[in-house]
């Protein structure tokens, strides 16, 4: 098929090529404090739906890391065919896809669920106008309805124009899958958004956050390209600050063949701020308990941005090497730290993609997740918490989408919302639950998920936080509520960046492990 | 007629052809098999999820159904040599069934046009297949009710059809609309998001259970060991 836009030339000074126009972001856009005001309100205002007021778009992946990644390093001059091409495959491996395609009804359930809708006040940031960006091409190019009536059917040819939006709004997604629970029929657009990136990284379309990530990953085996040497002094020096802090020898172990637990954390846990409050957290629980336990460097990441992306190929070659570190160190356990998306992968999707997991003991599931491994301790009596040393805050629960909607903790369903909750009540006195249409299993996102944490998309992470701050606000001013707790690397330095702007204090966010860690009573068992 | 059953038979077959590489519940999700077809008839039966989205429009989209399932009830006495057990006092229905779907369909579509949130993610084939159904719904209580059409006749007319063996079509107008439409909705059927009523026993999000961590998932395409990926590997190591 002949592209006639690829042929048309701007009239601007300078010359876009076809790529920088589908990467441009519209102006102008509307502020985050034009669509919520200046003041949080405590209440969640469903807004009027207005065209195009939020065009964020991030900036497009480099050339080297596309090639890299095995992508295309430029928009391929037959993109349009490919794109079709890929689509058509796609359909054929992901049910979820091809009927999600089919049948929604645009019953308009979901429209005003998706926080980005709520925050930006654009239209296209509704999840079923969101997949209709999707369905447009798939009804032209796979249904007859779409052949034959076209765009009164909502049928579209797929052009540049169309893949910019693309661009845009697949990137506006977090893939919480809020929507779906809302949804007659589940229609998961988490699933459709990945599928929408997986196509534009195959015809030369990609994101520079995340794919950058991956390609650090691939590399030297972590999301912030830390080599195994860098890591080694970095938790060398915080075990001394431990021993200064606490007096006792907590040791932070690296690939140490044999221990009992091989533990799995996102990176940011080394050394970023509030992260490494919950790996003291870890660091103490292991200590106290008394279990021997390593970090490995070849599986110094948790987080699998593969998954975001929707690229198979890639999230799989990323978890493989929680697989290299089974066979080096080779533990009896495994425990995956705070991490939303990582659990999910690891939860619902390792013993798929790199299972099965026959070396590890059978007795402990297959990964846990450390807030069961440490509710178990606090549990069998493994370790003492002083609630007293939390008595300076009041902390709320934001259940991170991937965890409640996306996997699992314990053995009943809703697992994921009692174990942390349950965690954070033996570690502190008091506690309050925020509303409940904005937590568990109608969680908001913290609005940097998805791939989005990136500075590029910072306007678009304010506006998409707004919900989560609307409730948030609300028990601060009824409860005095003063600590998020939180179990997800991505969350933490969502909020930790976004706070400010909100007018909190960012001290706010910390993870649960960091009130374990305040909780814990070190030393001799009685 | 036709183009209904195997259109419908197509995309199902379909559907279930389609394999599913990784688990993907909506949680918190059964952990037993035993869970799934509750969650599932619960989405069917009572429209769960929709209810506790949006009370509205729940009561629209359940009036319509409710009306729509009782009218095909009480269409089963056109198709069966008897009228079966238990379906007699459908009849004492009147013609509620369709004034149900009629109210339903009615809110439906008001909906569309003052909700913006619902105007914007419209376009003509969603008023379209409202307006069919409000017209074979008006058609069909009026064919019923006001001008009587004759009910042997129609019978028998249908289930010459069944037969194969034509009967001449009751000659009454508002019949011939009424079943005219409803042929035209049967051909629609599997080429629109009317193929929904199939689709929700076959979304992953809804039908799987949770248990990825005790039974590993396996489909074909989905569980070679990590492929190379085309990965330029000197490049990686120079940039290291
Ligand atoms: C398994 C059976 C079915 C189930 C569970 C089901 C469920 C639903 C649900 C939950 C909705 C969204 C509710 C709403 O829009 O308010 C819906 C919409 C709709 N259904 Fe069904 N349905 C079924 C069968 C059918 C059949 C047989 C028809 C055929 C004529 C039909 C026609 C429609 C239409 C036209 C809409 C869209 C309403 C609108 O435009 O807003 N449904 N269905
Ligand atoms: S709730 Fe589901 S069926 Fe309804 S419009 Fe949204 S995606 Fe479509
Ligand atoms: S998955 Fe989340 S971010 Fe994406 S459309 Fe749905 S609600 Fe919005
Ligand atoms: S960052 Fe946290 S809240 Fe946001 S998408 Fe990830 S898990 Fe969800």
């Amino acid at each position: 098929m002949a592209d006639n836009e690829a042929t048309v030339t701007e009239e601007e000074p300078k010359v876009l090529t076809d790529l920088e126009k589908v990467g441009e972001p519209a102006v102008p856009r509307k502020k985050p404090k034009d669509v919520h005001g200046d003041e949080l309100t405590g209440s969640i205002k469903v807004p009027k739906v207005e065209e195009n007021v939020a065009n964020h778009k991030p900036y497009l992946c480099k050339p080297v890391t596309m090639e890299k990644l095995g992508f295309p390093a430029d928009l391929r001059e037959d993109w349009h065919d490919a794109a079709i091409a890929k689509m058509a495959d796609l359909l054929k491996k992901y049910k979820s896809l091809q009927v999600y395609m089919d049948i929604c009804v645009k019953c308009g359930s979901c429209t005003d669920k998706c926080h980005y809708f709520i925050g930006t006040q654009d239209g296209n940031n509704m999840p079923v106008a969101r997949a209709e960006l999707f369905r447009k091409v798939y009804r032209r190019y796979f249904t007859t309805e779409g052949k034959i009536l076209g765009k009164l059917a909502g049928a579209e040819r797929f052009d540049l124009d169309l893949l910019g939006e693309w661009y845009s709004y697949f990137h506006q997604c977090s893939q919480c899958r809020r929507c779906s629970v809302f949804c007659p029929y589940g229609i998961d657009t988490a699933e459709i958004s990945m599928a929408a990136r997986e196509i534009m990284d195959h015809i030369g379309v990609g994101q520079k956050y995340t794919n950058d990530i991956i390609a650090k990953v691939h590399d030297v085996g972590n999301n912030l390209g830390m080599n195994p040497k860098a890591l080694k002094a970095t938790l060398e020096s915080t075990e001394e600050d431990l021993e200064e802090e606490t007096g006792q020898k907590i040791r932070l172990p690296l690939d140490e063949v044999g221990a009992e637990v091989l533990m799995v954390t996102p990176s940011a846990d080394f050394f970023a701020s509030p992260h490494v409050e919950s790996l003291l957290g870890y660091a103490k629980v292991f200590h106290q308990a008394g279990i021997s336990w390593t970090f490995s460097s070849a599986a110094s990441e948790a987080g699998n941005f593969g998954m975001f992306i929707g690229n198979y190929s890639h999230m799989q070659k990323l978890a493989s090497r929680v697989n290299d570190a089974i066979r080096e160190i080779k533990p009896r356990r495994l425990v995956v730290g705070e991490c939303g998306h990582a659990w999910r992968v690891a939860y619902s999707f390792w013993n798929t993609i790199i299972g099965p997991f026959d070396t590890l003991d059978p007795k402990y599931k297959r990964p846990q997740h450390i807030c069961e491994f440490t509710l178990d301790l606090v549990k069998n009596g493994g370790i003492k918490l002083d609630k007293s040393q939390n008595d300076h805050l009041v902390p709320t629960m934001h259940d991170s989408c991937n965890v409640a909607r996306g996997a699992r903790m314990g053995d009943k369903p809703g697992g994921q919302f009692t174990i942390p909750r349950e965690l954070i009540k033996a570690s502190c006195n008091r506690y309050v639950d925020m509303d409940q249409d904005t937590i568990m299993e109608k969680t908001f996102c913290c609005g940097g998920g998805g791939g989005l944490l990136t500075d590029d998309l910072l306007e678009l992470r304010v506006q998409g936080a707004m919900p989560r701050m609307q409730a948030f606000s609300k028990v601060q001013e009824t409860h005095g509520a003063n600590f998020i707790a939180l179990i997800c690397a991505i969350c933490k330095a969502q909020f930790t960046k976004i706070l400010p702007k909100y007018g909190v204090s960012m001290e706010v966010a910390g993870g649960v492990h960091q009130l374990i860690a305040n909780a814990i009573e070190l030393g001799a068992k009685q | 007629m036709a183009i209904f059953v195997i259109g419908v038979l197509f995309k199902v077959w379909k559907y279930a052809m389609t394999p599913a590489p990784l688990k993907i519940p909506q949680t918190p999700a059964p952990v037993g098999a035993g869970g799934v077809p509750v969650r599932v008839l619960s989405e069917v039966v009572i429209f769960k999820s929709l209810f506790k989205s949006n009370r509205v429009l729940w009561l629209a989209g359940y009036l319509f159904h409710a009306g729509l399932l009782l009218a095909l009830l009480k269409h089963f006495r056109f198709f069966f040599p008897a009228v079966p057990a238990g379906f007699g006092y459908l009849d004492t229905l009147e013609f509620y069934p369709g004034l149900i779907m009629l109210a339903g369909l009615g809110l439906l579509f008001l909906m569309r046009l003052v909700v913006d949130r619902h105007m914007f993610i419209s376009v003509m084939t969603d008023y379209f297949l409202l307006l069919l159904l409000i017209a074979i719904a008006t058609t069909g209580t009026f064919a019923k009710h006001f001008f009587r059409v004759d009910i042997t006749q129609v019978k028998e007319f249908m289930m010459g059809l069944i037969a194969f063996k034509p009967v001449d079509m009751p000659t009454q107008v508002m019949f011939i609309i009424h079943f005219s439409l409803v042929l035209l909705l049967l051909a629609y059927f599997p080429f629109s998001k009317l193929m929904h009523a199939a689709g929700l026993f076959f979304s992953p999000t809804r039908n799987q259970v949770d248990n990825p961590r005790e039974k590993r998932l396996v489909t074909p395409w989905a569980v070679e060991k990590p492929e190379a990926i085309p990965v330029a590997e000197e490049a990686m190591e120079a940039s290291t």
